[in-house]
């Protein structure tokens, strides 16, 4: 997220909330007011639990009842049955949760989005027919007059609230702790795209599933507590849609993907749908669920981030308008790089005539160098790799070597299975045959952080940013693989970012503010943080003006001359043969020609008959 | 009798009950398909609209005695009928004011948040149509009373309940003119071609976004009318919507997605397994066994799901 201020300052806020909730709850004297504001703790808690999963990593699940409801019974029954105290019963809960949470993530998390949200769906309302078959329509836990405190039961309500207090603050630090770390880091990654996470080295089903183990602990003990404090437990309220909905909207309402956000949902909705069911229950039964149902409707029409973010967007606001100083130095900020890319333009555009013979005797140059130092073994080396999607063949029995130190160009018209074999060296599909190799070691079957890991870097045809993640957060995201700590990781994001002349004016910006060529550096300092040995462009050069495609070149041709190797993919021939040492054509998926762009390009008919004469004019290149 | 005789009975009994119960539940997939199938929109409130189906249903022939005349083969058919239109109504006003705020052209091409955005709405609008129901018609269960509920047809050793095989069969012939409504009529071809491409339709003049709301509309009226043909076989209280959201996914998702006449299929698959479950597994557990196959055909077909995904890149 945006700047979040320190940790410590969040320990210290929740230490002052906590002490004044304390406080007022051992004044107020009503007994119904005392457990309104238990509720409100244990709600915020589930809040937190559903924030963890859902808030953090961005798998929406609608079934968080499913662990709330096992934490709840299983101290119950435990109780019931074999007289374990909660205190025991609890603990007991929570590791049946964490236990349900593997079970039930193992097969899902392999679905996404409308997916995985449906079929979470399932499994609290499967439970709660089960339970109600199995006989446990409504248990009650046994008054125990004796040793009382022993079996967690106490005259004095206000025992319950400080136990549900005491929850929710660990709740909080949990919570902060992953939002600080880099873990949580990554779960943001993955929450803004996935693939793109994925791609930098980070294993989003280990991380996906962690997360939901910390969350169904999460839920589990709020279930237990809440059984506790009603003392009896039926399938409708522990696993019921209710609970499901209302972990869900008091995170919504309050704000998604901040320990804050629960916490004022629950302060805020909890008491409001109790008092109206208190006040009105009787003449109008369901009042609760129908402000739950409103209020969810509100916040996502009016502020789908929750109250928090509109809150802070609000605050943040009122302050620049109030202080001018910020405001007049960012457009300032602004011009300055503006005029440093014109100024850059003009001095491009004064010697274009010359430039692209230089740039053609540049390449050669860089080619015939290259050639001669090229050793035997290829770094990456592909053996009849195919993929297909149906009836259609992708990619067709592709088998190619790329040497260490080029620059391999892979060409081909528009469907021409170029994105698909880049999304099988890195790991995105399987193939259906073939075998890859990288520096000795086989990728088949490797998931894309494995393949991120072994210093295969790449980037996406249509940038893939974490949107709402500074650009140096976006970059030190895919640092964290290959760093020791976080500083580490820092200083292999600016490094890279030097790299691709990334202004250090723009590393605090979000990727929304970039230019197209901005976007595409800052995704290729992403793909180079981790130091890899091998980098797998996708049309980074697509959409890009003339004077940002030199630049952009330029970059590319320095990453190349330090030793990494490079694999682009272009349908445009101008910019490739200034750049690449090596083609590689494919058409419908076949390889149809390789070799030295000279080569390549003498081979006029092959290319003509696949794709067009047009196509060959284009290249503007000088045919032997 | 032998043993096996009995147990054979039994199986085509449950054989029958569900066809006769998978023909409504075709209906009530049929609507969802169209939803789901055109706007990509996870419908929550889908099985609440079916409630509401129920309760029109049910106040028509009960409540008002307006449709008494018609006696009891027609009557509650018709009452059901009428359902659709009233809440075809209701839903087009809640997608053109609520809906289509968080749907539509704008929304396709953003990311995974827009459609969670949807989601969440529509668990709301679940939330106020459930408890709404809740305040407006309470909480005691209800349910169509005809004559019917009570006879069968007897053919050979197997009993067909005359109300769910009146229900049946209109569920199919219902779902046969939607059928030819949709592949023939011009407004039917719009709504699959916004279904097919909504940015490639939009190209060539179709109005996406009446489109999205029209098939909204008939979505979950559809939907209620299939609710109103269950509500003479079967008791209901307000709660009931969430029971029938995972039939009625489970039968699109098995129909295959964007497959709208192949929901229909997939709703009586599941109305058959429903059925036929309770030769194996106690009473209670009928539900159980469809999440269970929902869940199946979920992680059994992930193609189609993650390749689309991917090849994006």
């Amino acid at each position: 997220m945006l700047a979040r201020g320190s940790i410590a300052r969040h320990y210290l806020a929740i230490a002052i909330c906590a002490a004044i909730y304390l406080i007022v709850g051992l004044e107020v004297s009503n007994s119904y007011y005392q457990l309104i504001m238990t509720l409100v703790m244990i709600w915020a808690a589930m809040g937190l639990s559903w924030n963890m999963l859902s808030g953090y990593s961005g798998t929406i699940s609608f079934g968080h009842a499913a662990f709330f409801g096992l934490g709840g019974y299983t101290m119950t029954i435990a109780f019931v049955q074999f007289g374990l105290t909660p205190w025991l019963g609890i603990p007991l809960g929570i590791g049946v949760g964490i236990l349900a949470g593997v079970v039930i993530g193992l097969p899902t998390f392999r679905l996404r989005g409308h997916y995985f949200a449906l079929s979470m769906l399932a499994y609290p309302l499967a439970m709660l027919n089960l339970f109600e078959w199995l006989g446990y329509q409504e248990v009650s836990l046994p008054m125990k007059r004796e040793a009382a405190m022993w079996y967690a039961q106490f005259d004095d309500p206000r025992a319950y609230m400080a136990l549900a207090l005491i929850l929710t603050v660990v709740c909080l630090v949990i919570s902060l702790r992953v939002e600080y770390s880099r873990f949580g880091r990554s779960l943001l990654a993955i929450k803004q795209n996935e693939a793109a996470a994925e791609a930098a080295g980070i294993d989003a089903m280990r991380a996906k599933m962690q997360a939901m183990m910390i969350s169904a602990a999460m839920a589990a003990a709020a279930g237990g507590l809440y059984a506790v404090v009603l003392l009896v437990v039926t399938p409708q309220t522990m696993f019921g849609m209710l609970v499901s909905a209302q972990a869900l909207i008091v995170c919504l309402f309050g704000g998604v993907g901040v320990v804050w956000g629960p916490v004022i949902g629950a302060a805020v909705l909890v008491p409001l749908a109790e008092l109206l069911n208190a006040e009105l229950g009787n003449v109008l039964p369901g009042i609760q669920g129908v402000v739950y149902g409103v209020a969810i409707i509100l916040i996502i029409l009016v502020a789908p981030e929750g109250v928090y973010w509109a809150l802070r967007d609000g605050f943040s606001r009122r302050r620049f308008r109030a202080d001018p100083k910020p405001a007049a130095a960012e457009p300032a900020a602004e011009t300055s790089i503006v005029s440093r890319d014109a100024a850059a333009a003009a001095t491009a555009a004064s010697p274009i005539v010359a430039a692209p013979t230089l740039q053609t005797m540049d390449a050669t140059s860089a080619m015939t160098s290259c050639s001669r130092r090229l050793p035997s073994e290829p770094l990456l080396s592909l053996e009849g790799v195919s993929r297909a999607f149906g009836g259609l063949k992708a990619v067709d029995d592709v088998s190619l070597g790329v040497a260490e130190g080029r620059i391999h160009g892979i060409i081909g018209p528009n469907g021409a299975g170029k994105t698909t074999l880049f999304n099988i060296i890195n790991g995105f599909l399987g193939a259906d045959a073939g075998r890859i190799t990288f520096a000795g070691h086989d990728l088949t079957g490797l998931k894309p952080h494995d393949v991120c890991r072994r210093g295969i870097g790449r980037t996406f045809q249509i940038v893939r940013s974490f949107a709402r993640m500074s650009v140096l957060d976006n970059v030190k995201v895919a640092a964290q693989g290959g760093a020791a700590d976080d500083a580490a990781a820092r200083s292999l994001a600016l490094e890279a970012l030097a790299e691709v002349g990334l202004a250090e004016a723009l590393i605090d910006a979000v990727p929304r503010n970039l230019t197209t060529k901005q976007l595409r550096l800052m995704e290729l300092a992403r793909a180079l943080a981790p130091r890899p040995r091998l980098l797998l462009l996708d049309e980074t050069l697509a959409g890009l003006g003339h004077d940002e495609l030199e630049e952009v070149l330029d970059v590319i041709r320095k990453v190349n001359a330090r030793g990494v190797t490079i694999v682009i993919i272009e349908h445009t021939m101008q910019a490739m043969v200034k750049l690449a040492h090596y083609f590689s054509v494919l058409d419908h998926g076949r390889l149809i020609a390789s070799g030295h762009p000279a080569e390549v390009l003498s081979n006029a008919t092959v290319i003509e008959a696949y794709l067009g004469r047009k196509w060959v004019e284009r290249a503007q290149y000088p045919l032997p | 009798m032998t043993d096996l005789q009995w147990q054979l009975i039994d199986f085509f009994q449950a054989l029958a009950a569900g066809l006769m119960v998978g023909g409504t539940y075709g209906l009530m997939c049929l609507g969802l398909g169209i939803i789901f199938g055109v706007m990509r929109v996870v419908n929550f409130a889908q099985g609440d609209f079916m409630m509401l189906g129920m309760y029109i249903a049910y106040y028509l022939v009960t409540g008002f005695g307006v449709l008494a005349f018609l006696g009891p083969y027609v009557g509650p058919i018709v009452a059901a009928t009428l359902a659709g239109p009233i809440v075809f109504v209701i839903g087009w006003l809640l997608h053109r004011y609520l809906i289509s705020q968080v749907t539509g052209v704008r929304v396709i091409s953003a990311e995974a948040e827009g459609h969670y955005a949807q989601i969440i709405l529509t668990l709301g609008v679940a939330l106020v149509l459930q408890n709404g129901g809740l305040l407006l018609f309470g909480s005691r269960p209800v349910s169509v009373q005809t004559p019917l509920s009570r006879e069968s047809w007897e053919i050979g050793l197997v009993f067909l309940n005359q109300a769910r095989t009146v229900a049946f069969v209109f569920a199919v012939g219902f779902a046969l003119a939607l059928y030819v409504f949709l592949s023939r009529s011009p407004l039917g071809k719009a709504i699959r071609a916004a279904a097919d491409n909504p940015v490639a339709a939009a190209y060539v003049g179709v109005d996406v976004d009446r489109s999205y709301r029209i098939a909204f509309g008939l979505g979950v009226g559809i939907t209620a009318v299939a609710g109103g043909l269950i509500a003479s076989s079967q008791s209901f209280q307000p709660y009931i919507g969430f029971d029938f959201v995972i039939v009625m996914y489970a039968g699109v998702v098995l129909g295959g997605m964007g497959s709208i006449l192949g929901s229909f299929w997939g709703g009586l698959t599941i109305g058959l397994v429903q059925q036929m479950s309770t030769l194996v597994l106690p009473y209670q557990l009928q539900n159980t066994a469809i999440f269970v196959v929902f869940l199946l055909i979920i992680f059994l077909r992930p193609h189609g799901m993650f390749g689309r995904v991917f090849e994006r890149t």
